[in-house]
């Protein structure tokens, strides 16, 4: 039996995948849009689904729409936007108990997805727009969630980063938005950039669980009815360029730790034969704690508490992250440089890319075992336009030899260094 | 070995206490890949001061000294057992709490051999003067991280203004001079105090064979000379019910202010079903009063006074419990005030009966749902377990509370000398 039991079938104007397991005691619908990130729509986009989430025709406020949800045993509905390559994902996550295991029995499939349903297709309006007042509490929460990024310190000198490795590409945009443009959102504009979502959005649609006895397909055709897409455009990321100078950026803030955050570029993404590679390269690098970064930067110098690296699966980009001293920065890139050079020249031996090899088939198993993580395994295929089952990738990762690596190695290349520092001396 | 079945929830729990004290705890899931297993002492960041194992007086610990020793377990004389884990295919962790230690791992394949190597290296500790001087930079960076982490600051801060005496006031990795003064010996000490198999818990969930895992268990267990060992002797100054501080304010580097809010528990004791049904009675009323169908929190954010990071807990052990609601805010000072306010309101106001049944389907399908995640029944069993509770009684218990049984815990524990604030804000 296949380890994720996948089917696909296209469904007027969305893609269903349906994915039947008695594992788990609640099922699991996820909706993605994709559409091109860029500068024109972040803003509206980021906002979009916090409005629709607020008010339907039928649940005017977002307290009906919760009242309902607790009827249902508690269902839970949350939205959320990602990048994805090139793409801004919104995604609406719903995930309600399965009647089963509940002492009363009482069918929630149906209504679950009816209500979903009213929240993604029959939003709150006044006159020919989305209700204003709705728009404008969305627009406060909004700037404060974007304001917010510079509290958490991590998450900031990620965005830093990214925005200076791509200061004029659409990829530098922090999927929250642009706070200046926030302001001239209104209630009109976005209900007609929601029209449009609605007719030219890459839409798929996922239920995960028990779904035996079901008519997932009439179900979802009856509520979802979206028009058929005319030209499925087949739009792919762009590999990030590897012609890039080093560069060096330092910032300072009142703070205790220094983050340390370095950007490579690999020119790998999940289409490409090398995708295996630069999985088991990462993984010995600094994916875990036998990795080259945690071995010398933590266990050998005690210059830090995390020292870890990770790859984006569709830009091609290699991060490395580490909370250091701000004294120690110059020794602790040194080091960090030391690594990748010695992934360079081979040093490394068979055991540690077994041991690389079976952490990586452990985490994908474990993956897979969470409905949303399978759901995110399974949405890699949308965005690359490459379809691999997990047995696919489980295979190519176990394929891959020393040479493979070294060839992936090769190309990995430094863009970006950038420290956040306190304020002394 | 004792076979617990639950029909509802289609689950069952096999059980088995080994000759030496070692409660063990299997959970078969069907259809997982994964396997989980925690290993977890009855010791935590609040347990600093005690009788050591054979010891006569009683003695006060540096502060940071169970987090301490929990790094440390990984370390051996000649190897580090991260590596052996994560050669074996499993990838390994642990976590300190106020009054647990767990160490765990979870993988997909050889189960049995990394179950040996889990139970074998967390009951063969080794400390040296060279790797404990060593480990101070990595958890000195550790505590500096939480230091700029402003949600951390909050939440800690609440707790800290809450409490006189008891040691739940204190970070839980201790400060960079208190872990300073930690040596091997007092490491050896706290080890051997805490780590009997009479005060620790084994739970592996996932897809296992119980026969298999008892059996494994019992004769690893049986080959390690372990002598009974009387109960720990564990100190704590009384603490009054008042909070120590009304309001704390700390200015840090952020753009939003955040603003926690927390009741301290007045008479914490409880063990058992008596407390399962007060804590889970206390965070109905939390959902009553502020889940986002009701109508304060409607009200706190059609103001601007509350966002999405809105949250709201109550949590309780045998000597102390607190409750904490808050968000990131553009006025700190007015929500504090509104949320006492509706809190005292509320307090004193009959339970809406049509809310209640509603509130009650929620909290039970939340419960179904954390059980879709092993690393929540073993870490919440096992919490349970050392509360005298049962993880598996959440469900009839919900079923049973009545909005009287609400309405008394909230005259309890929502006391006015009981409230206190922490807020960060913007510096300069």
């Amino acid at each position: 039996m296949a380890i994720i039991p996948h089917e696909k079938t296209s469904c007027g104007g969305l893609t269903l995948h349906r994915i039947q397991t008695d594992k788990y005691k609640t099922t699991t619908v996820v909706v993605q849009f994709k559409a091109r990130l860029t500068k024109e729509t972040v803003t509206e986009r980021a906002l979009l689904p916090y409005v629709l989430q607020s008010g339907t025709v039928n649940y005017t406020s977002s307290k009906a729409v919760r009242t309902e949800l607790e009827k249902l045993y508690g269902a839970t509905l949350g939205v959320d936007l990602a990048k994805k390559g090139d793409f801004h994902v919104m995604t609406f996550r719903m995930d309600f108990a399965n009647e089963k295991f509940l002492s009363e029995d009482e069918p929630l499939f149906k209504k679950a997805l009816s209500l979903l349903s009213e929240v993604i297709m029959n939003p709150k309006t006044d006159g020919s727009g989305f209700d204003s007042s709705i728009v404008d509490k969305e627009k406060r929460t909004m700037k404060q969630r974007i304001q917010s990024i510079y509290d958490d310190k991590m998450r900031y000198s990620n965005m830093r980063l990214t925005q200076e490795m791509f200061p004029n590409e659409a990829f530098g945009l922090h999927i929250y938005g642009e706070k200046e443009e926030v302001d001239g959102v209104t209630a009109q504009s976005l209900y007609d950039y929601y029209k449009k979502v609605c007719a030219e959005d890459e839409i798929d649609l996922y239920l995960v669980g028990d779904l035996e006895g079901v008519n997932a397909e009439e179900v979802v055709k009856e509520l979802f009815p979206f028009q058929e897409r005319s030209d499925r455009k087949s739009e792919t990321t762009e590999k990030a360029s590897l012609d890039v100078e080093e560069k060096e950026i330092l910032e300072t803030q009142e703070i205790k730790q220094g983050k340390l955050h370095m950007g490579f570029r690999s020119g790998v993404g999940y289409a490409d034969d090398e995708y295996f590679a630069l999985q088991v390269f990462n993984g010995m690098f600094g994916g875990f704690s036998h990795s080259k970064l945690f071995r010398n930067v933590r266990e050998k110098e005690s210059l830090a508490y995390y020292a870890a690296s990770r790859y984006e699966s569709h830009k091609g980009l290699i991060i490395v992250m580490s909370g250091i001293e701000f004294k120690n920065f110059k020794k602790t890139v040194d080091i960090i440089k030391e690594q990748l050079t010695a992934m360079r020249e081979g040093d490394f031996n068979e055991e540690e890319m077994k041991q690389t090899k079976t952490m990586i088939r452990n985490q994908l198993l474990e993956t897979v075992d969470d409905a949303k993580g399978m759901v995110e395994l399974l949405y890699h295929g949308v965005v690359s336009q490459k379809l691999r089952t997990i047995e696919e990738w489980l295979d190519g990762v176990e394929a891959v030899t020393k040479e493979d690596i070294l060839a992936v190695a090769d190309k990995v290349k430094l863009d970006t260094v950038y420290f956040l520092k306190g304020e002394e001396a | 070995m004792k076979t617990i079945p639950f029909n509802q929830l289609q689950e069952t729990l096999y059980h088995q206490t080994m000759d030496n004290g070692l409660d063990v705890y299997v959970l078969p899931k069907k259809g997982f890949n994964k396997t989980y297993a925690t290993f977890t002492t009855k010791y935590g960041s609040v347990d600093n001061h005690f009788v050591p194992l054979n010891g006569s007086e009683n003695v006060q610990v540096p502060d940071g000294i169970a987090h301490f020793l929990e790094h440390k377990m990984f370390e051996k004389e000649d190897r580090d057992v991260f590596q052996d884990f994560s050669k074996q295919g499993a990838s390994s962790n642990a976590f300190t709490s106020f009054t647990r230690t767990a160490y765990l791992f979870s993988t997909t394949q050889n189960v049995m051999q990394n179950l040996e190597t889990l139970v074998n290296f967390v009951q063969d500790p080794y400390f040296s003067d060279q790797s404990v001087e060593k480990e101070k930079g990595i958890i000195g960076q550790e505590i500096e991280m939480y230091n700029d982490n402003s949600d951390w600051r909050a939440y800690f801060g609440v707790i800290e203004n809450m409490f006189h005496h008891h040691p739940v006031k204190i970070d839980i990795a201790g400060t960079i001079e208190s872990i300073a003064k930690i040596t091997k010996e007092s490491l050896y000490t706290c080890y051997e105090t805490f780590y009997h198999p009479s005060n620790m818990v084994l739970f592996v969930v996932g897809a296992v064979e119980p026969n298999e895992i008892m059996s494994f268990v019992e004769k690893n267990q049986a080959a390690k000379s372990y002598k009974d060992q009387p109960p720990i002797e564990r100190f704590f100054d009384s603490e009054p019910k008042t909070v120590a501080e009304k309001k704390k304010v700390l200015p840090m580097s952020v753009q939003v202010a955040k603003c926690l809010v927390g009741f301290k528990e007045p008479n914490p004791g409880r063990q058992g079903e008596d407390l399962l049904k007060h804590e889970l009675s206390i965070n109905l009323a939390l959902d009553l009063m502020f889940g986002q169908s009701s109508e304060n929190y409607e009200k706190l954010y059609n103001e601007g006074l509350i966002d999405q990071s809105f949250s709201y807990d109550f949590t309780e052990e045998e000597k102390f419990g607190f409750s904490i609601v808050g968000s990131n805010t553009s006025s700190p000072d007015e929500l504090a005030n509104r949320l006492y306010e509706m809190i005292q309101s509320f307090k004193n106001e009959s339970v809406d009966t049509d809310q209640l049944e509603r509130i009650r389907k929620k909290k039970i399908g939340s419960f179904l749902r954390a059980l879709n995640s092993p690393e929540f029944i073993a870490n919440q069993f096992t919490r349970y377990r050392f509360n005298d509770m049962d993880l598996f009684e959440v469900v009839p218990m919900l079923e049973s509370i009545t909005a009287k049984d609400i309405e008394e815990a909230m005259k309890g524990h929502f006391a006015e000398d009981s409230f206190t604030v922490c807020q960060v804000v913007p510096k300069g």
